[in-house]
């Protein structure tokens, strides 16, 4: 079960400190940050104009996009500046004991990987 | 004298003055008279701190001005200080022999810094740190390399090392107790509290006992009661503060730590009164201002014959005012009987909160790391609110988007300045009824953000949201993460040695840092240091992470360096090449006079550079973009000069380095200008046996000629002023300022002064520090082979996941 929420990414030295990554999961692109000591993951795509935001500068627990500059807030997901009431869809992380950083799998992807219809 | 009645106030601080405010509200017929000891109009003695930290000037913290005092017709006694009162003559007695007679007399004398009884506080070198004497003393002790003690790691001696430390000084905090700020914080919040001040610099010593000051007249070490030896140049004692009640007692008033008050801020005789720090109420003495406030108002209330008033004691909160050190507190700090906590911690973040509760309301509140939500708290603690439905969102609230938000959701009745006590709804009506539209308009109108200032951004976001035509204004800082300037930082950098972003914004700043003051340090540290800073990707945008320009669908444009226009037919033909190998979308003419590759994906930027061979261009930075050429005496029947060579040279000369805005740059061969060379950052424009040097021109989202630098006869010496005129752009100007702004505003007569027309040696030095960053500049697409991380440029793939077994 566990299994097939967890997708191992890499190690966590394949993230530098306050930057970002893109990680293609299936059919997604996720974004994940490391914001020291803590991995924080979002999709990559901004909800302005799909802008990629792994590419972003951090501010705090923020990222701006690098395109036209809205502000996503990395926690929870929501657009932070400028004020409109969209949310990017979040991500868990957590990192093993082999400092692999695992992100939890996206639930439509997931309901692919379940596979009965695919299959 | 008139028929009015005689009213005098002893001391001239925040209670006393603010008291007078309000008394002057209710139009009575007094004749006021105020004494002050201190030589200064009544300022904000809370802003002393910021004072000391350079974040506010001294005219910035004055509160009333020596015009307020007379347009309200109040005698102002300046520097003379109440050495008697005699109750039954109904007199004051100055110690400079005067005698004033009083119908009512108002005592707000403050409180004294308390001295402990360790020998040797008496010497050259040791201070307290109460007035804006003892701030200005301090400033000018602090410098670079002088070793600082504060005794006390309260509030004030806290902030009082940071003051101290930000002026250069070296600072050691001796504390007495076991953690850091102990009557507002619990253990576990001193700790995180501890461990960010140490992070800025500042070292600590808890449980740590003076035994005495040591110097021969003047300090030069304190003596731990361990036996240990500290070598010091100052000492700030911040040990605490004891009413100034010692003119009451001897006046026969009663008095126990500080002078007894009952509800309406009556003293043990009928005609006087007292307010501020020097009472104590219901058991109680003070040391924030917000209740001081209050008893100003009720004392006010009570003069004008309003019977109702009583003064309450309310809970107070406390805020420690260190930029990017957030700490809270207010009401209980541990749990009593029938209390309960409710924690959250992160220590990597460096966060904790804690609630206490009682009967599923709110009874104290620490935060550390993070006090965003502290009005909410407030809001809880002062209105008692019942807790229950809210149980599980108690330390996380539903993100408000911003404060714009948060503010407009926050009920009329609501405190927005916690210190003079004014709600939004008064800040509203006033915004509506004064035609209020900035900032300062709102201090002087409602005394809002007059106080310890941390409310400042919620009325500004009221005043935003409200005020119809609302005016931005105050002293320019590089952006919401700092309260200083570009230029400030730059000052502060290069004085403590400051060589990573992220320290700058850790000490100076707010601890995160933004898109807007990132890449300004980046290239601050870059310029200070000449390659001797700590380079840190993640602070740069990203084009500066990957050499190449993003686009609107992220993918990048590659635009390599092709000196002066100039190219072969192999060099096309490589380029042709790697244009049909990577599928690019299209090849492009610039528009200076190169070629752009456009719509190549970050992966394959490496490979690209590699095929191609050539250097970058830099068109996606703030740096040298290129020099645009004429054919000139070459091939130019009008020709004067060669400006190809001149501006190849020109473009090797410079390439490679980083500006405060992009820089582009043009030679021509006459005045006719075919590359345009009048309307370049720096232009060469040719003429018979001279070059003109031009800088400051723009042809972009404006036009402006540019400016004549100087007319030299060689090509060389073109070259040179140009490279004069580069380096002291790269110096001097603020982050992304072209330098058509640059020299509006700093004017081309100081700019040749400073450079073509400075003495050798200064010229000399520019241009050696030029020389010194171009030693080490590096063509940034030579990280194909050496990447600044392994996965710089990389898409990254999951890993084959782990067997089953193995899965966590
Ligand atoms: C590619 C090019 C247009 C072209 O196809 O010719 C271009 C493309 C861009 N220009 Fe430009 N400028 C280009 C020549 C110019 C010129 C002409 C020149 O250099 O002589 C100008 C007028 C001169 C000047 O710089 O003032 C010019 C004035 C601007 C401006 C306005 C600057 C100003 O302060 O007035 C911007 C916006 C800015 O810098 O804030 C800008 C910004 C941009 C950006 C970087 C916008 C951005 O941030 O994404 C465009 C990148 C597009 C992309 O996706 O790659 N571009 N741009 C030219 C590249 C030149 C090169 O080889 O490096
Ligand atoms: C560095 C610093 C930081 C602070 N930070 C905060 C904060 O963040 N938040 C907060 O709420 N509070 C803060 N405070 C406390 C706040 O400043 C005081 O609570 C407030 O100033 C007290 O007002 P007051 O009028 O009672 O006393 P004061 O402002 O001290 O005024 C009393 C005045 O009376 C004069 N005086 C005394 N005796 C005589 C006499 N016999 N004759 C004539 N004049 C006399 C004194 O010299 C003084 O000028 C801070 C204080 C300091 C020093
Ligand atoms: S600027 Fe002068 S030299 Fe250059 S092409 Fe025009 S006419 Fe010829
Ligand atoms: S695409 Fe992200 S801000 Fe426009």
């Amino acid at each position: 079960m566990h299994k097939k929420h967890w997708i191992a990414i890499g190690p966590t030295t394949h993230i530098p400190v306050r930057e970002g990554r893109a990680v293609r999961v299936g059919t997604r692109e996720i974004a994940i940050f490391n914001l020291g000591g803590r991995f924080v993951a979002i999709d990559n795509q901004c909800p302005h104009k799909g802008g990629p935001l792994c590419d972003g500068i951090v501010a705090g627990t923020a990222v701006v996009c690098p395109l036209h500059g809205w502000k996503i807030d990395l926690a929870a997901g929501n657009v932070v500046k400028p004020e409109v009431p969209v949310c990017v869809e979040t991500f868990r992380t957590r990192v093993d004991e082999n400092g692999i950083v695992f992100v939890e799998r996206p639930s439509r992807e997931l309901a692919l990987e379940d596979g009965e219809v695919a299959a | 004298m008139s028929g009015s009645k005689q009213l005098v106030v002893i001391g001239n601080g925040m209670a006393g003055v603010a008291f007078v405010e309000q008394l002057l509200k209710h139009r009575l017929r007094y004749e006021i008279t105020i004494f002050g000891d201190e030589t200064h109009v009544n300022y904000n003695r809370i802003l002393l701190s910021s004072v000391l930290a350079g974040e506010k000037s001294i005219e910035e913290i004055e509160l009333n001005g020596l015009e307020w005092y007379q347009k309200n017709g109040i005698r102002l006694q300046l520097g003379v200080r109440i050495v008697k009162i005699d109750p039954q003559g109904k007199t004051v007695e100055g110690e400079d022999g005067s005698r004033t007679r009083f119908d009512k007399l108002v005592i707000a004398t403050g409180s004294s810094a308390v001295v402990p009884p360790i020998p040797g506080c008496e010497k050259d070198g040791v201070s307290v740190f109460r007035t804006l004497d003892d701030t200005r003393w301090m400033m000018q002790r602090a410098a670079s390399g002088v070793r600082a003690i504060v005794i006390g790691g309260g509030l004030l001696g806290l902030e009082a090392a940071r003051g101290l430390q930000l002026r250069g000084a070296d600072v050691t905090v001796l504390h007495l107790a076991a953690g850091l700020m102990e009557r507002q914080l619990d253990l576990t919040a001193g700790a995180y509290l501890r461990a960010k001040i140490e992070a800025l610099g500042i070292r600590v010593r808890t449980s740590c006992a003076t035994k005495e000051i040591c110097g021969d007249g003047r300090v030069e070490a304190v003596r731990l009661e361990n036996g240990e030896l500290l070598a010091a140049d100052m000492v700030v004692i911040a040990a605490g503060i004891r009413p100034n009640a010692e003119i009451a007692k001897q006046a026969g008033l009663a008095v126990n730590r500080g002078i007894i008050v009952d509800d309406r801020m009556r003293t043990s005789h009928p005609d006087i009164y007292a307010v501020g720090e020097c009472v104590e109420h219901d058991g109680q003495t003070f040391g924030l201002v917000a209740p001081l406030i209050e008893q100003g108002k009720v004392l006010a209330s009570v003069l004008a014959g309003n019977a109702e008033v009583a003064f309450r004691t309310s809970i107070t909160a406390t805020k420690l005012k260190i930029m990017g050190v957030d700490v809270f507190s207010a009401g209980l700090t541990e749990a009593k009987a029938g209390c309960e906590e409710v924690r959250f911690e992160d220590p990597a973040l460096g966060i904790y909160k804690k609630l206490v509760l009682k009967n599923n309301r709110l009874a104290g509140v620490i935060l550390a790391g993070d006090a965003s939500d502290s009005h909410r708290y407030m809001e809880w603690l002062r209105e008692g609110t019942d807790l229950t439905a809210k149980r599980r969102q108690l330390l996380f609230p539903d993100p408000a988007p911003d404060h714009g938000a948060s503010i407009a959701q926050m009920p009329d009745s609501e405190t927005v300045c916690g210190c003079m006590g004014v709600t939004k709804g008064a800040i509203i009506a006033a915004i509506h009824e004064r035609g209020i539209c900035t900032m300062s308009q709102l201090k002087e109108c409602t005394r809002a953000s007059t106080g310890c200032g941390s409310c400042s951004h919620a009325c500004e976001s009221l005043l935003k949201a409200v005020a119809p035509g609302f005016e931005e204004e105050g002293k320019k800082t590089i952006c919401k993460c700092f309260p200083f300037s570009y230029d400030q930082l730059r000052d502060i950098a290069r004085s403590q040695q400051l060589r990573s972003v992220q320290q700058i914004i850790e000490i100076y700043g707010n601890g995160q840092g933004c898109e807007i003051c990132k890449p300004a340090l980046s290239y601050m540290v870059d310029m200070l240091w000449c390659g001797e800073h700590e380079e840190d990707r993640s602070a740069r945008f990203i084009n500066d992470r990957v050499h190449a320009n993003i686009q609107n669908d992220g993918s990048f444009s590659v635009v390599p360096r092709i000196r002066g226009g100039v190219t072969s037919p192999a060099e096309l033909r490589r380029i042709a090449d790697v244009a049909e190998k990577y599928n690019v979308r299209m090849v492009k003419i610039t528009g200076s006079q190169r070629i752009d590759l456009l719509g190549v994906k970050k992966a394959d930027l490496p490979k690209i550079w590699a095929d191609l061979g050539m250097p970058s261009g830099q068109a996606y930075t703030k740096g040298v973009r290129m020099v645009k050429t004429c054919v000139g005496t070459t091939f130019c029947r009008f020709g004067t000069q060669d400006s190809i060579a001149a501006g190849v040279e020109l473009e090797r000369r410079l390439e490679n380095l980083f500006t405060p805005h992009k820089l582009k740059m043009a030679a021509v061969g006459c005045p006719r200008n075919c590359a345009e060379a009048t309307v370049k950052d720096i232009g060469l424009v040719g003429n018979e046996g001279s070059w003109q040097v031009v800088v400051g021109g723009a042809a972009g989202k404006t036009v402006r000629r540019a400016d004549l630098l100087v007319t030299v006869e060689t090509t060389q010496q073109a070259i040179e002023a140009a490279e004069l005129f580069f380096q002291y752009y790269r110096e001097n100007a603020n982050y992304l300022e072209r330098t058509y702004d640059f020299v509006e505003r700093v004017g081309i007569e100081k700019i040749r002064r400073d450079t073509v027309y400075a003495p050798e040696n200064v010229r000399r030095a520019i241009l050696d520090r030029l020389r010194k960053s171009k030693a080490i500049a590096r063509d940034a697409w030579l990280e194909r082979d050496e990447p600044a991380h392994p996965t710089q440029f990389i898409q990254i793939e999951p890993m084959p996941q782990p067997l089953p077994a193995a899965a966590p």
